[in-house]
């Protein structure tokens, strides 16, 4: 970790403000671009550093973005965080909100409701497909079955998620999978 | 799969949405969207699926973290700008908090093989979570004016071309969602001729 001067600050910031707005589908997907950036073309973070930066942010409660803020933390400190999640959320922020007025006052045109009708499908599908990927990403049948098994209770029970997360831990440290 | 049959409520106070909306992102590992399903549809009731289906549609196009586009366009449509700010400093503050703490002590416990295996545990479980939310969320589509044959068709290919394919979702996303979008606009107009 080191300090950072106000000109790379800005750079960083400015970096990170672009990124956001490729990010469909989720912060994660920008991931490689980051990659690139931060490791490839300035060498802020070792390799090492960006893996375990995905890391953390999976092991600690809250959205998945946050693995931006470990990623800056781990580049420039504190300030470092700042630069990278505010760069991050700014833009998106802004234009969630914008859309989000936008549509409300006219829920009634037929374009939105077109748009909510088609999207309803792909929404489905897209996060099926995110389960689906999370879970290829690590074979093996004990590691399968516990996915199907969380996917059921979910679906099927009232379970508490975070029963299903600390058995998810608790197999995991155990070495069963 | 019952459907809820408990009238829907809103939150009462910026202070409700903030404190429901950090509760909510403390209970997420590994992603929020399942709990934040859960939560807002089941426990608090603040949304139909239907509706929550909406939302995160929207927070799925536009740019940005899904569930953190969502927690402002939930606290924006309760309560106004204050409202979005204040879901949206629920979803991300205290485990922003956590999370840098957690970096900080990193080192510590990045050797130890039992966090090592604790971590892919969760992980599993985490991609199982989701996989149960799409379950859970499917029957939304039966009222759809698409019908259910166009829904599964488009559904399936979204998954096949993301999930099997790995096509980039900058493709999939704007080709199939113009194609159901233009679609649903044709059916939704022969039902109501303007």
């Amino acid at each position: 970790m080191s300090s950072i001067s106000l000109a790379d600050w800005l750079q960083l910031f400015g970096h990170f403000m672009l990124l956001s707005f490729m990010a469909i589908g989720g912060a994660i997907v920008i991931a490689p671009e980051m990659h690139r950036l931060m490791v490839t073309q300035t060498g802020m973070l070792t390799d090492p550093q960006f893996s375990a930066s995905i890391a953390i942010a999976q092991a600690a409660p809250g959205p998945n973005v946050l693995f931006v803020a470990v990623m800056g933390y781990q580049a420039a400190g504190l300030a470092g965080a700042a630069a990278t999640m505010i760069g991050i959320m700014l833009p998106s922020s802004t234009l969630a909100f914008a859309a989000s007025r936008w549509s409300q006052a006219r829920q009634d045109w037929r374009a939105v409701r077109a748009f909510k009708a088609g999207m309803a499908p792909l929404t489905i599908a897209l996060l099926l497909a995110t389960g689906w990927i999370l879970a290829a990403n690590t074979p093996g049948w004990a590691h399968l079955l516990l996915t199907v098994g969380a996917a059921l209770a979910v679906w099927r029970t009232r379970i508490h998620l975070l029963i299903l997360i600390a058995a998810g831990a608790v197999v995991g440290a155990l070495g069963w999978i | 799969m019952e459907q809820e049959s408990r009238p829907l409520a809103r939150p009462a106070s910026l202070t409700e949405l903030f404190t429901a909306f950090t509760a909510l992102a403390l209970q997420g590992f590994g992603g929020v969207l399942a709990v934040a399903q859960r939560v807002l549809c089941e426990e608090r009731r603040w949304l139909s699926r239907e509706e929550f289906i909406e939302i995160l549609a929207v927070g799925q196009v536009l740019p940005g973290p899904n569930v953190v586009n969502m927690s402002l366009m939930i606290g924006d449509r309760f309560l106004g700008w204050r409202g979005a700010l204040a879901a949206l400093a629920g979803m991300v503050s205290v485990p922003l908090v956590i999370v840098l703490l957690l970096a900080a002590a990193y080192t510590e416990f990045a050797q130890n093989p039992a966090v090592a295996g604790a971590l892919k545990g969760m992980g599993a479980v985490a991609a199982g979570m989701i996989v149960g939310t799409a379950l859970k969320l499917a029957p939304v589509v039966r009222g759809n004016p698409m019908g259910k044959t166009a829904c599964l068709l488009l559904a399936g290919a979204a998954f096949v071309g993301i999930a099997l394919l790995h096509w980039p979702l900058l493709w999939v996303l704007p080709i199939l969602g113009l194609v159901a979008c233009a679609y649903a606009w044709i059916r939704v107009s022969r039902k109501e001729p303007a």
